[in-house]
């Protein structure tokens, strides 16, 4: 090798070092600034996570099935968010509206991590009586994700 | 001596100057409350954000230490969020009148079951309360049209078909 390429590749090593330090850097900034926004994130930044940590790949249909359908208790996720969840439901036991959950239908849907676990948590919980895994957060999501306008 | 008109004024511009808002004194239909996004991003997800004076401490005391079952649904909240919004629904608990007046905790913590929501709702009946449209008795916004802001009076009330 002669020793101008040498060079070259120990100064492009050197600098690539640098940009991601500095980008480090930035992306570090960004998230003491700007606050709960810090903590956003789109439904298919969320569904990769899910899915990651599922370890296999997310299957819509299975999603479906498993919101419309009664897993041992008096509700399904559908009793409340409706059967096709691109429109408003209604709380089944106040009758409180709650806004459409596709989030093709509602943007503010699966934005916020820790709401999209803390609702999981929680809705799991009356519907199977118990935390939901990974992968049927993921299947859900996938097929919440596949309803469109 | 000081003219009373004078205080008044005097009163009305520093609630300008400060920027507080100039409020209707309490009344019974009248239960607005201060807010707390927290209250209402937590609890009204669900249900109307009640007013906190409508149950007495001991009753939120124990909803709030009970929230993994809440009325048959996990309402639980993170430590620091169950801090706050109980902090603020023991400052504000029990301020409505018929709640000060016998501040006995109603059963099951029930604001309907209350004696004087009892006494309030005497002449719905059973019919009215089974409609699609108001399903059930927490559902204070289906009828009570301000309830959101804590205007429960007659004027705002219309009940639906």
């Amino acid at each position: 090798m002669n020793p101008l390429t040498r060079t070259t590749t120990r100064t492009t090593a050197r600098n690539a070092a640098h940009i991601t330090r500095a980008s480090a850097l930035l992306a570090g900034l960004a998230l003491l600034s700007a606050g709960p926004a810090a903590h956003a994130a789109t439904p298919a930044e969320l569904l990769a996570g899910y899915t990651a940590q599922a370890g296999a790949p997310a299957q819509a249909a299975r999603g479906q099935q498993f919101f419309t359908t009664r897993h041992g208790r008096e509700w399904s996720c559908a009793s409340c968010h409706g059967a096709t969840p691109t429109a408003g439901g209604k709380h089944a036991s106040t009758g409180k509206p709650i806004g459409a959950l596709a989030p093709a239908f509602n943007p503010e849907r699966f934005t916020n991590p820790a709401k999209t676990e803390k609702w999981f948590r929680r809705n799991c919980n009356d519907v199977a009586g118990r935390e939901c895994s990974s992968a049927e957060k993921a299947d859900l999501l996938a097929w919440l994700m596949t309803l469109k306008p | 001596m000081t003219n009373p008109l004078t205080i008044h004024r005097g009163a009305l511009l520093l609630a300008l100057l400060t920027g507080a808002a100039l409020t209707a004194p309490a009344r019974a239909d009248n239960l607005a409350v201060p807010q707390l996004p927290a209250y209402q991003q937590e609890c009204a997800a669900c249900h109307l954000a009640y007013p906190p004076g409508l149950l007495p401490a001991a009753s939120w005391q124990r909803l709030m230490a009970n929230l993994p079952k809440h009325f048959g649904t996990d309402a639980s909240l993170d430590a620091p969020t169950l801090k706050t919004l109980s902090a603020f629904l023991a400052a504000n608990a029990g301020t409505y009148k018929k709640v000060a007046r016998d501040p006995s905790p109603p059963p099951d913590d029930r604001i309907s079951q209350s004696a004087w929501f009892v006494r309030e709702h005497r002449e719905i009946d059973r019919a009215t309360w089974q409609r699609k449209s108001i399903a059930s008795p927490a559902n204070c916004a289906a009828c009570h049209t301000g309830a959101a802001q804590g205007r429960f009076s007659e004027r705002d009330l219309r009940i639906p078909k």
